[in-house]
């Protein structure tokens, strides 16, 4: 009888991994066909190695519960405290956007359900990541420690003053809102650096800020459209 | 219960504007309405019985009302509804229409109770109609007054308890006033005594900016001020400073300082900033794009437009002003800065350079005499919800062409009107300044509107200066140097070269300067025609600046969601499109097709003409109230005062005139009263701005008076068509009098969504043609029912 318990659960627990598996196959599937669609419009498209990731890391590990069958859909969901787990488009634009490398390391403001933090964690050196919402840190810090990924320290408090004591850093990543981009953050960019905002509300997300820091120290910024229209031809 | 009624439709749209958002509310409450469409089918089915028993029907229903509204408002607020999830899960569906059900029932209840009234008591239909829009202009008045002295959440109380006096009185003459007495007193003993406090509590969505502030850590609440204007609420966030301080240059050296966020109705956030006399600690303020006027200004006289915690301020002290009047519309928001958080503003309010007025921006400026060497509107939106173009169904006469044209008749020469939007990709708001302004400039007259416009953009605002005079080479010179200094961008300028428009803040398309140019250089039409936004100027009679829904980019923009796309989504008036769709669906459902079902026991030819009649009463009715309404606004400078003026003054009037239709003779005066009404109204459109123009210069009082003296004569008439409608049915069919009660609840239903709709479109004038249209309408049909009825 004990056999087939365990027999069962282990079943269960396969069958859920295949599902979970055939899902985040799927979604991959989708990632693949609108970043083809982004680069039909020139906007180029995302790496293999982020893809690569994009397609390891577990999405359905990062979502409360209630969430979980909708883990491998490619649309934001709720995480509880009025936050949200971004778009996976979104994750893999912003991503891209950074252009990491395996010998970087990393800030993000903003850990939420540290989805984004893990997406990073397999990609760069180590990623360090500030949380303002103390259940949330709580939670994140726990989800990341379980899953394994040591490359990646998590600390309660303002983001504004960025992480001085590991600065500079070779990217930065701004998830949490605000009305103008901290200083103190670009100047803890490292020459070279890139840092990445999302910009609209939560659930809609619309445009991306990238800042980079050239060789010689200037700051230029971009604003992405997340996606473009397709440029009328006059007969509309 | 009439004014119970609509003390509750009010009250619900503010409780629902501060949980959720306003377009929302603006949904839910319309389908509410449904109920009083659907208590007409309810008494036409059950009409034997429930007139045999029309006080204890009555009574019930009342008490019935005052239960519901209090449940509802309870369970409603705990249904999970997350509006912003809508486009990703069809579960929001299923918890919309949870709600809709709901805050059905309270209607249905209280119109079963008017709908009886009509019903079972046919020889008095001019004074129960009377009573009914007596009740309800009144109704409006008092919740106003007693929002403005509690919180919604308690306000609720007063219409609950009103409910309960209405079954008391009619249950008294039934012949159960025991049995009714006890649960009438049960009811209010609960209340009293047993209802716990936190049932009521207010429960706002978690992805308001309120909820979101309060989720960090060590935030608290410092207090809350609630009236119909708005729920303020102050946050202090110690340990997370809040640093507001949007269009903030990339480049800045400075932190603002100590801040307190107050909330408005848990979104829009303004800040009061810590200040001691010290301007040195105001550095920031330096930074942002709203400075750029005060490079080419010294010593101005200011005048801020809106003026919220007083940033503006601060920003127009820090930069030597001689003078600053701040208008501000809500007396609580200056209460904040003035007392209750004085010492942590610095006393700013009470600087002898600055004073502060409670007024209507566009009010004030057509009421002063004074002049300005710069006008400042800063932003008191946030982005988050004009972001999501909730904002559509507002209209704004602060960002008109009439309201700029306005603007710059009080500049000096030589002055300088300043305006901060908030910047969206693709740029929308500050596109649609632009090419406003342009048009102001026209309309006055000005030869050369290019050599009086520049703009400037940061990574998130813009800010639109409009020139009283050309720029000179000098003030060209400082403009390029302020914004290369600090790594902003320049828009527009005279004589700015493309390759200056987009160097520091990289868009793939520079619209901004794109659009500035074909606006001046006479391609306007064809921008307009190719944007994906809808970017023409707003004006004072379709004064809907945040409409930028173009349905030629649904399409599109749906298919863009899944790849990022779903910010672009202008909803508000996605939102109005599917008010009026459900409206029409649900009243169909509700009310047409369950009465199509019950036995028809009128005389041949009453139906169709009788049904059109009743639902161009309904729709013709509010359409005048609602244009007047956005009519007076601009005149009475201020919403509330328009609200509560137009709303009442109808009502009253139209009563009156509803109890003079019993003394009319029969025959001849539904066509010389609705002859009267069409020429009254079509006077108005011509007359009324004319009068505004003229008198707004009164006071208050005044005006308020004249309003009333220019609403008295067209409500009175418009009261008569109803009841000498019914009187006519009561004389030959008496059974389709609930159907009449139904239909016309069901066009009231409409014509809110539908009324909006065509002022977006079109313009108010053509909804206040089209009511007159309806009005000549309806007299043609009773006619031939008289005809056909052989009168």
């Amino acid at each position: 009888m004990r056999h087939l318990a365990l027999s069962l659960l282990l079943f269960v627990g396969l069958a859920h991994a295949d599902y979970y598996a055939e899902r985040r196959a799927a979604l991959m599937e989708e990632l693949v066909y609108y970043a083809q669609l982004a680069r039909d419009s020139g906007d180029g498209a995302f790496s293999d190695a982020v893809m690569a990731t994009m397609a390891t890391v577990e999405r359905h590990e990062f979502v409360p519960s209630s969430e979980k069958r909708l883990a491998y859909e490619n649309r934001p969901l709720p995480i509880g405290h009025g936050q949200t787990i971004s778009q996976p488009y979104i994750v893999a634009l912003m991503t891209d956007l950074i252009e990491p490398d395996a010998g970087d390391i990393v800030l993000e403001i903003g850990t939420g359900s540290a989805y984004q933090a893990a997406i990073l964690a397999e990609l760069v050196e180590h990623v360090y990541t500030i949380e303002i919402v103390a259940p949330l840190f709580q939670s994140a810090s726990e989800r990341l420690k379980r899953l394994g990924y040591d490359n990646v320290t998590t600390r309660l408090g303002d983001g504004y003053f960025g992480w001085e004591k590991h600065a500079p850093f070779d990217a930065i990543v701004v998830t949490a809102a605000a009305s103008h981009v901290p200083p103190p953050l670009i100047n803890q960019l490292r020459p070279g650096g890139r840092m990445v905002i999302p910009v609209g509300g939560r659930f809609m997300t619309q445009q991306l800020l990238l800042i980079e820091k050239t060789e010689q120290d200037e700051i230029i910024t971009k604003q992405i459209a997340a996606v473009r229209f397709v440029p009328l031809t006059g007969e509309h | 219960m009439s004014a119970a009624a609509i003390g509750y439709e009010i009250l619900l749209m503010r409780v629902l504007s501060i949980v959720q958002w306003h377009h929302f509310a603006y949904m839910i409450i319309s389908l509410a309405l449904l109920g009083y469409g659907a208590s007409g089918t309810f008494i036409a089915l059950l009409r034997t019985q429930l007139e045999q028993r029309f006080e204890i029907a009555f009574a019930v229903s009342a008490l019935s009302f005052s239960v519901a509204m209090l449940v509802c408002f309870i369970v409603g607020q705990r249904v999970p509804f997350n509006a912003l999830e809508i486009i990703w899960d069809w579960r929001e569906f299923v918890h919309l229409s949870l709600i809709y059900v709901i805050f059905f029932v309270p209607f249905f209840f209280a119109a079963c109770c008017i709908g009886l009234a009509f019903t079972c008591r046919r020889d008095d239909i001019s004074r129960i109609y009377f009573f009914d829009l007596a009740g309800a202009g009144l109704g409006a008045v008092l919740i106003i007054v007693v929002l403005f002295a509690v919180f919604p959440q308690n306000a609720i109380l007063v219409l609950v308890a009103l409910a309960v006096v209405a079954s008391a009185l009619v249950g008294l003459a039934s012949g159960a006033r025991k049995s009714l007495a006890t649960l009438q007193l049960a009811w209010l003993v609960f209340i009293v005594f047993g209802l716990p406090e936190q049932w009521l509590t207010l429960r706002l969505s978690e992805y308001k900016g309120l909820s979101q502030a309060m989720q960090v850590v060590d935030a608290r609440t410092l207090s809350a001020l609630s009236s119909p204007l708005g729920l303020l609420t102050v946050v202090d966030s110690p340990t997370v400073p809040f640093r507001h301080a949007p269009g903030l240059s990339l480049g800045t050296r400075h932190v603002p300082p100590e801040q307190l966020a107050v909330f408005t109705d848990g979104d829009s956030i303004s800040a009061i900033t810590r200040y001691d006399g010290n301007l040195d600690k105001l550095a920031y303020l330096d930074d942002v794009t709203a400075a750029l006027p005060y490079r080419l200004l010294d010593s101005p006289r200011v005048l801020v437009l809106g003026a919220g915690a007083g940033t503006d301020v601060l920003l127009a002290l820090r930069n030597g002003t001689s003078h600053v009047d701040a208008v501000e519309l809500n007396p609580q928001m200056t209460e904040l800065v003035r007392e209750t958080y004085a010492d942590f503003s610095g006393h700013l309010y009470e600087d002898p350079r600055v004073s502060v007025h409670t007024r209507e921006a566009r009010g004030f400026v057509m009421q002063t005499d004074g002049h300005y060497d710069l006008i400042q509107i800063g932003l008191l939106d946030s982005f988050g919800a004009s972001g999501a173009g909730v904002q559509a169904l507002n209209e704004s006469y602060l960002y008109t062409v009439e309201g700029l044209q306005a603007y710059v008749e009080r500049l000096e020469a030589g002055g300088i009107l300043s305006i901060t939007r908030w910047l969206k990709l693709p740029p929308r708001d500050g596109l649609k300044l632009f090419a406003t302004a342009v048009e102001a400039l026209r309309r006055a007259g000005v030869e050369r509107p290019d050599q009086r416009l520049a703009m400037i953009r940061s990574w998130n605002t813009s800010t639109l200066l409009v020139k009283n005079g050309e720029f000179s080479a000098a003030d060209i010179a400082t403009i390029r140097e302020f914004a290369r200094a600090r790594s902003l961008d320049t828009a527009y300028f005279p004589g700015i070269a493309a390759s200056e428009a987009n160097r520091f803040n990289l868009l793939e398309q520079a619209s901004l300067h794109d659009g500035a140019v074909a606006f001046l250089g006479g391609d306007a039409e064809e921008f307009f025609r190719r944007y994906k936004f809808h970017i023409e100027p707003a004006t004072d009679d379709q004064p809907y600046f945040f409409h930028f829904f173009k349905w030629a980019s649904f399409r599109e923009v749906i298919d863009l969601r899944k790849r990022g796309g779903a910010g672009l989504i202008e909803w508000g008036y996605l939102i109005l499109v599917a008010t009026l769709a459900q409206a029409v669906l649900a009243g169909l459902v509700l009310i047409l097709m369950p009465l199509a079902h019950i036995k028809r026991t009128w005389p041949a030819g009453t139906g169709g003409p009788m049904g059109s009649y009743f639902f161009l009463l309904g729709l013709a009715f509010l359409f005048v109230e609602i244009a007047f309404i956005q009519k007076f606004i601009l005149f009475l400078s201020h919403p509330l005062y328009s609200v509560a003026v137009v709303l009442s003054g109808f009502l009253v009037f139209a009563g009156i005139g509803s109890a003079m239709s019993a003394r009319l003779t029969r025959r001849a005066p539904v066509t010389t009263v609705t002859a009267v009404i069409a020429a009254i109204t079509l006077a108005y459109v011509f007359l009324l701005p004319v009068v505004f123009q003229r008198f707004i210069g009164l006071a208050d009082t005044a005006k308020i008076a004249m309003s009333i003296v220019l609403i008295a004569p067209l409500a009175f008439c418009m009261g008569m068509p109803f009841p000498l409608g019914l009187k006519r049915l009561a004389d030959r069919a008496p059974d389709f009098i609930p159907w009449a009660w139904g239909i016309n609840g069901f066009a009231s239903v409409l014509s809110a969504a539908l009324a909006t709709l065509m002022a977006i479109e079109f313009g108010f004038s053509v909804v206040l043609v089209t009511a007159l249209l309806f009005y000549v309408g309806a007299a043609i049909l009773i006619q031939q029912f008289n005809e056909t009825a052989g009168d």
